[in-house]
Formats: structure tokens, C-alpha cells, sequence
């Protein structure tokens, strides 16, 4: 019962008001209470402040309630004082907003309890009930404001309250709008059990808390409803607890099939969270994989493999007679050519069957689909992702926090390893010390002009870095494709993989010899990371799109020998029909081998060979730069330390650090070339997902075994959309070749399945003229004309301006009320002080006191000002000013008012827009308590 | 529950998962991690709720924490008795407060528990000194660290009472990027970290084929050195 349990925490300290009343109630509570709820109790008692000075102002309060009371009393009965009472709670939950969110739910719930209970309390209660409206919210106020800990105290008592009130609900019969409250007391009750992990309660608190609501729930869950009515809403109810339940099975098994969890935790605890960021968005990474490879393998090769024609029923699907020799040979399978080649692993292989297998599978129409599809869902995928890791990191660009930051945040709780937590403290002190150098603006800029000729220096070895690398890679393209003119049998392994392995050498080197030169510069070490970032970014994008031009040169070449191929091939079918012709006329025309037929190059099927290539080399130079740079060399270390002149572990090579930014890159670059390949290549998911989930384990124990933990060890969270950023620049990017190639180059006519079309999405525009009705082709005609497409993309473009030039607008006012914010939080802190410094001298505050006060009062006091009220009042004279000053604002404001102090005359300076974290509110009640407290004085 | 002891009723699993942000799997664990740091002391059957405190000295010892500048803080801030007397109860609370689904509001408030070192519901200039040298290892000078208290009592005490109330730490923490990832705390699957000691210890394993072992023998090898 809820007002036992506040009666009987505050009978220790209200002693004079309703005193028969308490003893009463306690004794009641007595009979119903466990022993183990009066423990509880009693230590909650002992939880909440018990300053002398609460005491006095709790009876105060008191007293001026009584009173106000019995003026209400007159006027009217019951409703009025409800009515005052809600009022006033009202008013209170204004002036508390400041308090956890938690709390003013709390606060609500029990004015709803309140109601609730109102219509079925006979008189006597209704007396009680009466004399316990003013007393709940003072006391719940003075919980609130006083420490964190009692924010949940309020939260309690109603539940407790609650627990206790099923007792009067047994007695009482239920009419409709009592029913309509409990079932409100009942929704309350499961949200309660939902939010009751949030709370900062202890454990045990929050189990009994938990058991109680339980209790609560299953006693009065199936009193609701009426007859048939009662039936639904217990099955109802049945139902929710079960599907609640197997929510919850279903998250303890989507978590229990999260892979590498511990493996990314465990890494996790012994290097911090940048290196566990590098796994988990490998993690992610594969996930995506993981579907992409999903489409593709599902939509595409299986119904091509299992439908299709088989192998050899054609000439694209034969590997050709002067291949056939070494078709089976392992060199050529490993470069994909061969059986590889003539495979549903590219894209040559498909047939352009509109219809296949019983399924009357549409082939051509669902690779162009997947294709786009592919793009598509990463794009979303990264596009959401980026959202809400923005929405996570919240406003973290206030800077004014500098020196807090550092000392409440930059310890990584994770940390678990001696050396990482070693490395960790010195990266802190040293952070701390730059920021102090920083503070003190002592810095002596030795040598400007020096720093300067080095920057520029550096930037200018980095320019001609990229342009040699980006030449030697257009070099080698052009190169290779010289070999393949003369044909590729005269030349060695090298000079046939020489494009792939000159790219992944220059990946290789080229971010070492950044790393060198950035020293030149002397940044700081964040900006030189991203300095770094940036630059190895710019070299893989150049080597990309210079290995993209080349192709593109390939795919001209392939065309002009298609032309050719085509003509020989009406020469050659001539031919064939004479033949034919010439021994029987009856028999098919077509009578030759597939593998005989002359074909074309096929370009399409020579992009996808190339990348897949391309990642194939990337991955062997991955892990074998894997096992000679960090393996061998940690195991060259570890051993030969025993026999060598000086410390290898701390000396020269030592072991290798964890580069979390090179492999972040490293992976995002081979996403884009999976992106941009995928295409034409559809194996090339299935190649990628094998390839992550190999570097996993292979980085995973790379990483545990051979690494030490990074010197500087940088926080991961805010670098996450940076790197999410570079993946959607990259997706970007390498879209956009693959797009262009699809719209504007025309299929080969004799492989793949868009063959014979002009371009490859008129499959689409053949599948809504065959597959759809008339009606349909005709709508989507009428939409895809100009006339409507233009003034939609208009309409979208305005959207996005609008939305845009609103978000605008918040960051301003956003920007504009932070200000406002620091202004009034400056003027607070002045104010302050000159009232403190007026405070320690009598004489002059014993002039101006009236005047200041008054204004302190109207001004969200704050903290500062008890202080120096609390210094007055150890002046006797001062206790004097003090007490004729708050009887003068009492005088005024009259007695009722003097508990809500919102009614007082506005304050000249109030802002709205500090009410929420203003340093005033959560101590206004302490300021009245002096107030009250002088009051007795007097 | 298909183990072959019961070491909690359905109910109370059902209940640590409402209370807390774990999963059954997880409490499981955790009880596993309790029970190893006093395996005298902690019964494996808790279903009948039993009254067993873990000393601090055993709790901050833990792998976890033993790294943590404000191991003994953090301990004490979550026991009943503020001693640092950890009951289940309180174990399983302080790894959900600090786990990563926690939100930021009860983070912050035990985050300034945890700096709180007087416990006088203040982070007054004293606390913070203490917070600041544990952080750097004593490294700054005292006018340094004078300077730099002094510093981030201004940036952030909002009535100028020269400390900081609960009101101005969560006004600055709730703003700071990093904080939501710097107050986690996993507990690690159990024996992974004991096996790399033990197998170092007795030299069974070579260097390179368990994880983490490198580093440990590294550790082990300074300190033969020293």
C-alpha cells in the first residue's frame, strides 16, 4: 500500500504532522509486511539523506501543506484537492525535468495510482489519501535532487506501492473504469519490466522488484476482461508471454550465432578496441559477402548449372578444339582459363534462353537483376550503416570539453593486456601533456619555414610516388597486352601475371615509403594517419582506374576482333552449308562440333577472368606478406634473441604492430574490385567470402600470435564512418565502370546471356512486352516517358534541397542555443563569484544582500549559492539578513504559493532553453529548504 | 537445462536476463567466472540463493580488471557494502552496467560513481587528482596536474561550486564521442588467458601455437630479465 510505505519511511522524520495517523498506518503495515520487505525497508531509510536540515524542511513543508490543506478543505471536498494536487505535481515535473527520464515516468505512474485509487476509498481513506497528496511529491522531490542514487526511490515506492494495493483490489469489485485503470496499472507494470534493466538500482533491488511486478501481473492479468472478454484477454495474454518468450530464445540464439565473438573479444581485450575494430568490420564485411554470394550463387549459377544446357551442347559452353589440350592442366585452370573459363563461373558460359528448365526460368532477366541487385544492396546496406553509426556517435564535436574528455573517457575499459594498458598510459600521458603545451600556448614554432619546405617536400615525393606508380601500372597493362597479341605461350609466369603482381607490389611498398616520408612532416600523429589514409587510398584508387583504362583499351581491341569474327563467320558457315549441301540435303544444316566453331573474344568474360585474377594475386600477396612479415619475423626474433649482439625483441626488427588502417583499406579496395567485377565474373562473391573467412582465422591468430599491440593506441569509434565513407566512395567508383560497360558497350553476339540483344538492358524492356500484359508495358511506357520522369526527378531534387536547408536550419538553431547555453552558464558562474566574494565580506553584503538575493533566487539558483548561504549562516548577522530577506519573499508571495515556485513573479532572466541542464534546478528545493529553515528561525 | 548440474532455476535465468542485458548463455558464464575466483567459497548450485561475497582482492585480480587503473573503484562503486564485497548479484550488475548494450545514461552514472573516490557525491578537485594519476602512472608534475584539474573543473561545472555534481558530469560525458566505447567490459571465455599462464609456466606448448601466448611470454621473460 502505498501510502503505508511512504507514511513509514517518513515517519522518521515527520513526527509532528498526522502522528496518530502514522502510528495507525504503521501498524498496519506491520500485520501485511514480510519481514524481509521491512528490511528492505528500513535500509532504505537508511539510503535516503538524513541532514538535520531535510528533516526541519520536510516538517515545514509539511506545515504549510496542512495548511493550504484546510483552506482547500472549505472551498471543496475531494475533487478540488485532487485536482490541486495534480496541479501541482504538474508544475513539479516541470521543474524536475531535469532529472532521469526514468524518474518523471515514476513521477506519472503515481499520479495515475493516485487516480486509480480515488473512486473506491471509503471515507477514512479518502481522509488519508487527503493528507497524503502534499506529502508524496515534497518527499519524492527531496529524493530527487539530493544524489543519483535515490533517482530510483520514487520508481520503488510506486512499485512497491503497487504490490501492496492488491490487497484493496481483492476486497473491491471491479467496475468497468476501475478495470480500465488496472489495466493500465498492469501495462505500466510490464513496461516496468521492460525498462528494469536501465536502472542504476542494485541487483537485488532490481530482482525483487522484477518478482513483484511478476506477482502483480499474474494476480490481476487475468481479473481484466469480462466472461468471454476475460477468456480472449487471458489467451491474449498467454500469447504474449509466449511469443515474449520465444523473442527471447530467438535472441539468445541470433547471439549465440554471431561467429568469432569470442575470437574478436579475446583480440579485443589484448589490444583494445581499434584492432577489434579491424575484425569486426571484416565481420561485417563477410556478412555482406555472405548475401551478395547468396544472390548470385542462388539466382544465377545454380539455375544456370542445374537448367541450362549442359556443357558442351553449345559453343559457348565447349571449351574450343585448340584449347582442349591444356584445358585441364593446373597453370591453366589457376589462371581460370580452361574448364574455368567455359564455366558457369563467368559470364560467357550463359546461355541467352529467355525460358530455361521446367521452372521456365528467366536466366537473362535474373542475371541483370542480380546484378543490379548486388549494387544496390550494398548500397544500402552501407548507406544505413553510416546512418546510424552517426546517430550513435551523437554531437561529439564540442570541443569545449577538452580536458574532461580526456581524463573521464580516454581510458579503454577493454584494455586487459600489461603491455597494451603500458602503452595505453603512455599515450595518455603524453596526450595530456601536448594538451597542457597546448593550454599554455607556449609552443615555439622553432622553425615555421623549415616545417613548411618539409611539407611540401613530402607532398611533392608523395605526388611523384602515385604518378610513377600509376604509370609503371599503365606500362605493364599495355605491356601484357602486347604478350597477348603474340600470344601468351611464348612467355614465362611472370610476364602473364605480371599486371597483378606489379599492382600488389606497389600496394605493398608504396604505403612504406608514405610511412617514411610522413616523417618529414611532423604532423600530429591523428592528422598523420589520415594524412596517410588518405594518401594509400589515393594509390590504390589511381592503380584501379589505371588497370581500368587499360581494359577498357583491351575491350576496344576485343571489339575490333569481334568484327572480324563475325565476318569469318558467315565465311565460315558458308562454307559449312556448301559443304553439307554438297553430301545430303535433307540432313540439318548445322552438323559441326561446337568446339570446332569459330567464336568471338568474348570481352565480357575476359573483364571478369581479369579480376578475378586480380583478387586471387591480391590474397596470395595478403597472406604470404602475412607469414614472412609477421610470422617469420616474430619467430626469427623470439629465437635468435638467445644468440644475438643486441636485443632483437626491443632492439631494431622487434615484433610487428598491427596495422589497423592498412587493412581496413586493404579490404575495402578488395570490396570494390568484387563490386566492380562481380558482374562478369558471378563466382567472384563466393571467391571473396572464402577469402575472408580464410584471413579471418589466418589474421585472428596472426594478430595473437606474432603482434604486439600498437605504441599509440587510438580509440576506434570515431575513425568508423571514415572508413564506412571510403567504402561508399569506393562502391561509388567502382560502380561507375561496371555501369558504363553495361549501358553503352554493346554484348558480344556469341557469348553470355544477353547475346544478340544491342544493348544488355533491353532484356528488361523484352521481358515487359513478353511477360507482362499489354496493359502493363503500356504504363510503364506512359511513366518512363520524359514528360513524367523529368518532373519527378525535379520533385526529388526540391525534396532533398528542402530537407537539406532544414536540417540546415537545426544545426543553426542547434548551434545558436549551445551559445546561448555557454552565455548563460558564464553569466551564472560571474554572478557566483561576485556573490561569493560580496558573502565573505559582512558589511557589504549586508547592503546589497536584498537585492542580490532576491535576484539570486529568481535566477535558478544555484549550488554556489548554498554555499555561500551556508557560510552567512555560520554569521550570526548574516543569518539575520538572511531570514528578513526570505520572510520579505515570503510576505510576497504569500504562504500557498511558497512550495511552487513557478507561480513567483517571472524571473528577468530565465531562458527556456537552460532549463535542462541548468546547474539551479536540480538544488531548488535545497533553496527553499534554506528559506523554510530561516523561517523557523524567525 | 541439459547440464548435467543445476546451477540456476529457469526462473532465475529468467529474471538475470530481465534484470540485466545478458543472455542465458552469458549468466552462465559469468557464473563460471565468479565461481573461479573463489572456488571454496562459491558454491556451484545457486538456486537457492545463497549469501557469498567475494573479497575485492580476488575480484580485481581478474583479467578483466587487473589492467584497469580504477580496478578498485570500479568494484567498490558496485558492491552493496561499498567495501568492494562482491555478491553474485552485484558481479552480474557491474558487467551488465558495463557491457556493450548498456545505455549511456546508466553508464554515466555509475561512470561517476566509479571517479567519485570520496564518495561524497561530488567529483571535487581531489578526485579528480586521484583519477589523473592513475591514468598517466604519477607522470605529471604537481603543477601539471594542478593545472589540468583546474581546467576540466571549468570546462565543466556549470554553478561554480568548484566540483563537479552528478548534473555537470553527465552534461559533459553525455557529449563526449568516446565515452559509450571507452566504459566497456567483456568477461573473456573463461580459461583462455589461465591456459596461456599455465602452458608457459610448464613450457609444454611452443610459442607460436596458442593465442595471446607470445605476449605472455614476453612478459614472463621481462620480468626472469629484471
Amino acid at each position: 500500500m502505498p501510502r503505508h510505505k511512504l507514511v513509514a519511511s517518513e515517519s522518521d522524520v515527520s513526527i509532528e504532522v498526522d502522528a496518530d495517523f502514522t502510528e495507525d498506518r504503521v501498524r498496519e503495515v506491520k500485520n501485511e509486511r514480510n519481514p524481509k520487505a521491512k528490511e528492505r525497508d528500513t535500509k532504505r531509510k537508511l539510503e535516503i539523506h538524513k541532514t538535520t536540515e531535510q528533516k526541519t524542511e520536510n516538517k515545514k513543508r509539511k506545515r504549510s501543506h496542512s495548511k493550504q490543506r484546510g483552506k482547500r478543505n472549505i472551498d471543496d471536498e475531494d475533487k478540488g484537492g485532487e485536482q490541486i494536487s495534480k496541479q501541482k505535481k504538474n508544475r513539479k515535473n516541470k521543474k524536475t525535468k531535469k532529472l532521469l527520464t526514468e524518474e518523471a515516468e515514476g513521477e506519472g505512474y503515481i499520479t495515475k495510482q493516485k487516480k486509480k485509487r480515488r473512486p473506491q476509498v471509503d471515507e477514512e481513506n479518502a481522509n488519508a489519501t487527503k493528507q497524503m497528496t502534499p506529502e508524496g511529491p515534497p518527499k519524492k522531490k527531496k529524493r530527487a535532487k539530493v544524489q543519483v542514487e535515490s533517482s530510483s526511490e520514487s520508481e520503488d515506492s510506486s512499485s512497491e506501492k503497487e504490490s501492496s494495493e492488491e490487497e484493496e483490489w481483492k476486497v473491491t469489485a471491479l467496475t468497468p473504469e476501475e478495470l480500465e485503470k488496472l489495466k493500465e496499472a498492469v501495462d505500466e507494470k510490464k513496461k516496468l519490466i521492460t525498462i528494469l534493466r536501465g536502472k542504476p538500482w542494485p541487483m537485488l533491488k532490481k530482482l525483487q522488484t522484477l518478482k513483484e511486478s511478476h506477482d502483480f501481473l499474474e494476480k490481476f492479468e487475468g481479473a481484466l476482461g469480462k466472461g468471454k472478454a476475460k477468456k480472449l484477454y487471458a489467451y491474449k495474454v498467454m500469447m504474449l508471454k509466449r511469443w515474449m518468450k520465444f523473442q527471447r530464445d530467438f535472441e539468445n540464439f541470433k547471439t549465440a550465432c554471431i561467429p568469432w565473438e569470442m575470437k574478436i573479444k579475446d583480440i579485443e581485450s589484448h589490444f583494445g578496441s581499434s584492432v577489434a575494430s579491424y575484425f569486426i568490420f571484416l565481420r561485417w564485411m563477410y556478412g555482406i559477402n555472405m548475401i551478395l554470394f547468396g544472390l548470385t550463387f542462388g539466382l544465377v549459377m545454380v539455375p544456370e548449372a542445374l537448367m541450362g544446357k549442359p556443357y558442351g551442347s553449345m559453343p559457348r559452353k565447349t571449351v574450343p578444339r585448340a584449347e582442349q589440350a591444356s584445358a585441364m592442366d593446373f597453370a591453366v585452370l589457376w589462371d581460370f582459363g580452361g574448364y574455368a573459363k567455359y564455366s558457369v563461373l563467368f559470364y560467357g558460359y550463359y546461355n541467352s534462353q529467355r525460358a530455361i528448365g521446367w521452372l521456365k526460368f528467366r536466366m537473362p532477366l535474373s542475371y541483370f537483376l542480380v546484378g543490379v541487385g548486388t549494387v544496390a544492396y550494398s548500397y544500402m546496406v552501407v548507406i544505413r550503416t553510416m546512418a546510424r553509426n552517426a546517430n550513435e556517435q551523437g554531437g561529439g564535436d564540442d570541443t569545449n570539453f577538452n580536458f574532461s574528455w580526456k581524463m573521464f573517457t580516454s581510458w579503454d575499459y577493454l584494455i586487459g593486456n600489461p603491455e597494451t594498458a603500458d602503452n595505453k598510459f603512455a599515450s595518455i600521458t603524453t596526450s595530456f601533456k601536448e594538451a597542457i603545451v597546448e593550454e599554455q600556448e607556449s609552443r615555439k614554432d622553432d622553425n615555421i619555414h623549415l616545417t613548411r619546405f618539409f611539407r611540401v617536400l613530402a607532398n611533392f615525393l608523395v605526388l611523384c610516388c602515385l604518378a610513377g606508380s600509376g604509370y609503371l601500372i599503365y606500362f605493364v597493362v599495355r605491356r601484357s597486352q602486347k604478350f597477348a597479341l603474340e600470344g601468351l605461350e611464348n612467355y614465362g609466369w611472370w610476364e602473364r601475371n605480371e599486371v597483378n603482381m606489379v599492382m600488389s607490389l606497389l600496394g605493398m611498398f608504396c604505403p612504406m615509403l608514405f610511412d617514411v616520408i610522413s616523417n618529414l612532416e611532423n604532423y600530429h600523429p591523428r592528422i598523420a594517419l589520415q594524412w596517410q589514409l588518405g594518401r594509400i587510398f589515393a594509390l590504390f584508387l589511381g592503380n584501379l582506374y589505371t588497370f581500368i583504362i587499360a581494359l577498357m583499351d583491351e575491350i576496344n581491341l576485343k571489339r575490333k576482333e569481334e568484327e572480324t569474327v563475325k565476318l569469318n563467320m558467315t565465311v565460315w558457315m558458308a562454307n559449312l552449308h556448301n559443304g553439307t549441301l554438297a553430301e545430303n540435303s535433307t540432313a540439318p544444316p548445322i552438323t559441326a562440333d561446337p568446339a570446332d566453331v569459330p567464336r568471338g573474344p568474348c570481352w565480357e568474360t575476359m573483364v571478369g577472368q581479369e579480376f578475378v585474377r586480380l583478387i586471387i594475386s591480391d590474397t596470395m600477396t595478403t597472406y604470404i606478406t602475412l607469414l614472412i612479415g609477421d610470422f617469420l619475423r616474430a619467430v626469427m626474433v623470439r629465437f635468435f634473441n638467445y644468440c644475438w649482439c643486441w636485443d632483437l625483441e626491443y632492439g631494431f626488427p622487434s615484433y610487428s604492430e598491427f596495422d589497423v588502417s592498412g587493412n581496413v583499406l586493404g579490404l575495402i579496395f578488395n570490396q570494390g574490385m568484387i563490386w566492380m567485377g562481380a558482374f562478369y565474373a558471378p563466382c567472384l562473391p563466393a571467391l571473396n567470402v572464402l577469402r575472408l573467412h580464410v584471413s579471418m582465422y589466418l589474421q585472428c591468430w596472426a594478430v595473437m600470435c606474432c603482434n604486439v599491440p600498437q605504441e599509440r593506441v587510438f580509440k576506434a569509434s570515431g575513425s568508423n564512418n571514415f572508413y564506412m565513407a571510403m567504402l561508399l566512395v569506393i562502391l561509388f567508383l567502382s560502380t561507375l565502370p561496371a555501369i558504363y560497360t553495361i549501358v553503352s558497350i554493346p554484348p558480344s553476339f556469341d557469348c553470355g546471356p544477353f547475346s544478340g540483344k544491342n544493348r544488355m538492358f533491353d532484356v528488361i524492356q523484352e521481358t515487359l512486352e513478353m511477360d507482362f500484359p499489354a496493359w502493363f508495358g503500356k504504363v510503364f511506357s506512359y511513366a518512363s516517358n520524359p514528360g513524367l520522369v523529368l518532373p519527378f526527378l525535379l520533385l526529388m531534387v526540391l525534396a532533398i534541397y528542402y530537407l537539406q536547408s532544414t536540417s540546415k536550419t537545426y544545426k543553426k538553431a542547434n548551434a545558436e542555443l549551445k551559445k546561448k547555453l555557454q552565455a548563460q552558464n558564464e553569466e551564472n558562474k560571474k554572478k557566483n563569484k561576485r556573490a561569493a566574494l560580496k558573502a565573505s565580506d559582512p558589511e557589504e553584503a549586508r547592503n546589497s544582500a536584498s537585492e542580490q538575493q532576491w535576484h539570486q533566487i529568481n535566477n535558478n539558483a544555484s549550488k554556489k549559492e548554498m554555499d555561500t548561504w551556508g557560510c552567512e549562516r555560520g554569521q550570526n548577522q548574516h543569518v539575520t539578513t538572511c531570514t528578513r530577506q526570505s520572510a520579505a519573499v515570503k510576505r510576497q508571495c504569500g504562504p500557498a504559493d511558497l512550495h511552487n515556485p513557478s507561480t513567483r513573479p517571472p524571473p528577468a532572466q530565465r531562458n527556456p532553453a537552460t532549463h535542462g541542464y541548468l546547474p539551479g534546478n536540480p538544488h531548488q528545493p535545497s533553496l527553499r529548504m534554506q528559506r523554510t529553515s530561516s523561517l523557523k528561525l524567525q | 537445462m541439459g547440464n548435467k548440474q543445476t546451477i540456476f532455476t529457469d526462473e532465475q535465468l529468467d529474471a538475470y536476463q530481465d534484470c540485466t542485458f545478458f543472455t542465458r548463455k552469458e549468466i552462465l558464464r559469468l557464473h563460471g567466472r565468479y565461481h573461479e575466483l573463489a572456488p571454496h567459497l562459491v558454491p556451484m548450485d545457486y538456486t537457492n540463493d545463497p549469501d557469498v561475497k567475494v573479497p575485492l582482492a580476488l575480484i580485481v585480480n581478474m583479467p578483466e580488471l587487473k589492467e584497469n587503473p580504477f580496478r578498485n573503484r570500479i568494484v567498490e562503486s558496485f558492491s552493496e557494502d561499498g567495501l568492494g564485497n562482491l555478491s553474485f548479484n552485484d558481479f552480474v550488475d557491474m558487467f551488465s552496467v558495463l557491457s556493450e548494450m548498456a545505455p549511456r545514461e546508466l553508464k554515466a552514472i555509475y561512470a561517476f560513481k566509479i571517479y567519485d573516490f570520496n564518495v561524497d557525491n561530488f567529483i571535487c578537485k581531489e578526485d579528480l587528482e586521484k583519477t589523473l594519476n592513475k591514468l598517466t602512472k604519477e607522470e605529471l608534475t604537481p603543477e601539471e596536474v594542478n593545472l589540468v584539474c583546474e581546467k576540466a573543473i571549468e570546462e565543466s561545472d556549470l554553478d561554480g561550486d568548484n566540483k563537479l555534481s552528478f548534473a555537470d558530469f553527465e552534461n559533459m560525458i553525455s557529449r563526449a564521442p568516446d565515452f559509450l566505447s571507452s566504459l566497456h567490459l567483456q568477461h573473456l571465455s573463461d580459461t583462455l588467458i589461465q591456459n596461456d599462464l599455465q602452458s608457459v609456466v610448464t613450457g609444454t606448448v611452443p610459442p607460436w601455437s596458442n593465442s595471446g601466448l607470445n605476449v605472455y611470454l614476453r612478459d614472463t621473460m621481462v620480468v626472469s630479465r629484471t
